[in-house]
């Protein structure tokens, strides 16, 4: 208990660390949302301070960022000017989209990727193995952007599946299940390409802390007594292997909110992806800060949970 | 021993594909920037050995395209060839004039992908090393800083690393990338972007460098040097340097190509080098209209070109660390 709360004020100064330094550096930088209407003859300098003074943009730093942590408090995460309304509940409606996508595609990929990493493992030193890890490390160097567009022209070209977005125009004249199947057939594409790219680094992962557990001593002598080869992988081996893992699916957790950003964007999902793209073009600086910390936030939790999950399971941590 | 050998390869491998990058203006046939307006999309142009006449050429040849303005195809009108020129006007092949070599097709302004692709890398691969150079350096700074006198050095370098850590990679580069001007020339957006993805990297390096300083400032021969009276600079650059170094090197076959990537999706966003300097970010982001894509597919040529060069970094960042494990 006393090393969870630790951990939790860890994180909190944490949080507070990332915010204080981003809006130190928004401070410096040049420009803000206004400064594309000062390039506009039609309106005057005055207005355009006027609408900064309006909008709170002319006070100090310290004023203005007391005033976000107000906002933070109540749930709002300051104001959006592109979108003239306050940040939170914009989040939390693309948060939705992004999770739903991102959580998919974690749950296949560890799915798929723990019994993949345990075969692999045990095929350790025969062709299978070499070939497995040259088709993984191939996997691994196609980036993920070259991945969507090509699976977004497949789509296209043999019309099987939607190309980009969530959902179809004619949602309302669907039924419930319709609707589900209307969804699911849309996120096929981006979940694909998500799990490619995750399932590489997973495998690899399981792979490495199973041959580790295979050759532990007390591997070997559990299999002089007999036990059967599955009972021997799962019962024995993979507990024993578990603890680099926990560690990465918290990881994975963490990512949660960002790893599908730029598959969001290139295949027009409706998430936090294209959200914080179009924040920063627009100098939408709210909205910018409220997208990083809402997945610094995740980041930070899905560590702790990671931590707070081995402290439970690993006695061996708890010692110390 | 195999290791060796192995690695050798791949560091071949990679060096040929940097210098082909690297020797753009020798290797393309055309400037990255020329355009041929009456070949917009034109396909990758067939190389042929044998004429009409079934005689064979030893010099390989081209026919003159046409673009049937109905229907947008091309068609090669056997009538006219141009047999390939080798090293003329300081490039290693091209054809007479009105004759076009396109080997990977044009783009929509009827530019040689093939060439735009070579220049192209010169952007991509020299923000990677460039980032990964300063990451480095910028991580070895500290990591030897607070590895080396630990105490509230450490305390400060290593508090302000997670910061860094805590917010995720993509993001935390986009945002620092938001907080600066959206238009500016290919130069400084090249020392930009280098600059900002270097910045942003520095942290693992830096704890992976500090771990090594931690254990290396107890080893014996530090000691010793440190009894005989030697100063911290000369024990820093002579005995614990060195060790840092195979940390280092395996690090930078790790981070040049996540660089490589993040330059690339930069660019690819917008948000880094701009027209007419071809970058594989920027060269993508035109093959981003689907319908582009689906009748020209060679627009994906320089997302293709980064496979090779992420699997070669990738392989020997593999060997390397299985020879630091046995």
């Amino acid at each position: 208990m006393k090393y969870a709360a630790q951990r939790l004020v860890h994180a909190v100064f944490l949080l507070l660390g990332v915010s204080v330094l981003s809006f130190l550096f928004a401070d410096l930088a040049p420009g803000d949302f206004f400064s594309e209407l000062r390039l506009d003859p039609r309106v005057s300098a005055d207005t355009v301070a006027g609408l900064r003074a309006q909008y709170g943009l002319d006070r100090p730093l310290p004023v203005r960022y007391a005033a976000w942590l107000g906002s933070v408090a109540q749930g709002n995460f300051g104001y959006s000017l592109a979108y003239r309304g306050p940040v939170g509940p914009l989040l939390r409606q693309r948060m939705r989209g992004t999770l739903l996508l991102t959580a998919t595609a974690t749950c296949v990929a560890w799915l798929l990727a723990v019994p993949l990493g345990i075969w692999n493992a045990t095929q350790r030193g025969t062709w299978r193995d070499g070939f497995f890890k040259f088709v993984l490390g191939l996997l691994l160097s196609i980036p993920d952007l070259l991945l969507a567009i090509v699976f977004l022209v497949l789509a296209v070209q043999s019309g099987w599946f939607p190309a980009g977005g969530m959902q179809s125009l004619d949602l309302s004249s669907l039924s419930p299940v319709e609707r589900l199947r209307d969804v699911v057939w849309h996120m096929a594409l981006p979940v694909a390409v998500l799990v490619i790219g995750m399932l590489p680094i997973l495998v690899r992962h399981v792979r490495a802390s199973m041959v580790e557990a295979m050759n532990a001593p007390f591997a070997l002598s559990a299999r002089a007594h007999g036990i059967p080869r599955l009972r021997l992988l799962f019962r024995h081996l993979l507990p024993a292997a578990l603890n680099p893992l926990i560690s990465l699916f918290g990881f994975s957790l963490g990512t949660l909110l960002s790893a599908s950003l730029l598959i969001e964007v290139i295949m027009g999902w409706p998430g936090l992806g294209p959200l914080f793209l179009d924040a920063i073009m627009a100098r939408d600086f709210a909205l910018v800060l409220g997208v990083v910390m809402m997945s610094t936030i995740f980041l930070v939790a899905g560590n702790l949970a990671a931590d707070l999950l081995l402290y439970r399971m690993d006695p061996r941590i708890r010692v110390r | 021993m195999r290791r060796r050998h192995k690695l050798r390869s791949i560091l071949i491998f990679l060096g040929v594909l940097h210098a082909a990058v690297l020797l753009a203006a020798f290797l393309a046939p055309y400037h990255f920037a020329e355009q041929h307006r009456d070949f917009p999309f034109a396909p990758p142009t067939r190389l042929h050995w044998i004429d009409p006449a079934g005689r064979l050429h030893l010099r390989p040849f081209v026919y003159r395209i046409r673009q049937d303005l109905t229907t947008a195809s091309y068609k090669e009108d056997p009538s006219q060839f141009y047999p390939l020129e080798f090293f003329q006007q300081g490039r290693l092949f091209g054809v007479p004039q009105p004759g076009v070599i396109f080997l990977l097709g044009s783009d929509g302004y009827g530019r040689d992908v093939f060439s735009r692709v070579l220049y192209g890398g010169q952007v991509s691969l020299f923000t990677g090393l460039a980032a990964a150079f300063l990451s480095l350096s910028l991580g070895l700074v500290f990591g030897l800083t607070a590895g080396y006198y630990s105490g509230w050095p450490d305390q400060i370098l290593m508090r302000s690393g997670e910061l860094f850590l805590a917010l995720p990679w993509l993001y935390l580069l986009l945002a620092v990338r938001a907080f600066l001007p959206l238009h500016i020339d290919t130069v400084q957006a090249f020392l930009l972007l280098a600059g900002i993805i270097g910045t942003v990297g520095w942290v693992r390096p830096a704890r992976l460098i500090r771990g090594v300083v931690l254990s290396a400032r107890e080893r014996g021969f530090v000691l010793a040097a440190r009894g005989f009276g030697a100063s911290d600079g000369y024990l820093i650059r002579r005995h614990i340097l060195p060790l840092t170094f195979s940390v280092a090197v395996t690090q930078a076959t790790l981070l040049i190509p996540q660089y490589i990537l993040a330059e690339v999706t930069l660019s690819f966003l917008g948000l880094g080098v701009g027209e007419p300097v071809p970058s594989w970010g920027n060269m993508l982001a035109d093959a981003r209209q689907y319908h582009t894509l689906v009748s020209h597919a060679w627009m994906l040529a320089p997302g293709l070109a980064t496979v090779p060069i992420l699997l070669g970094y990738l392989l020997a960042a593999d060997t390397l660390l299985e020879e630091t494990v046995n």
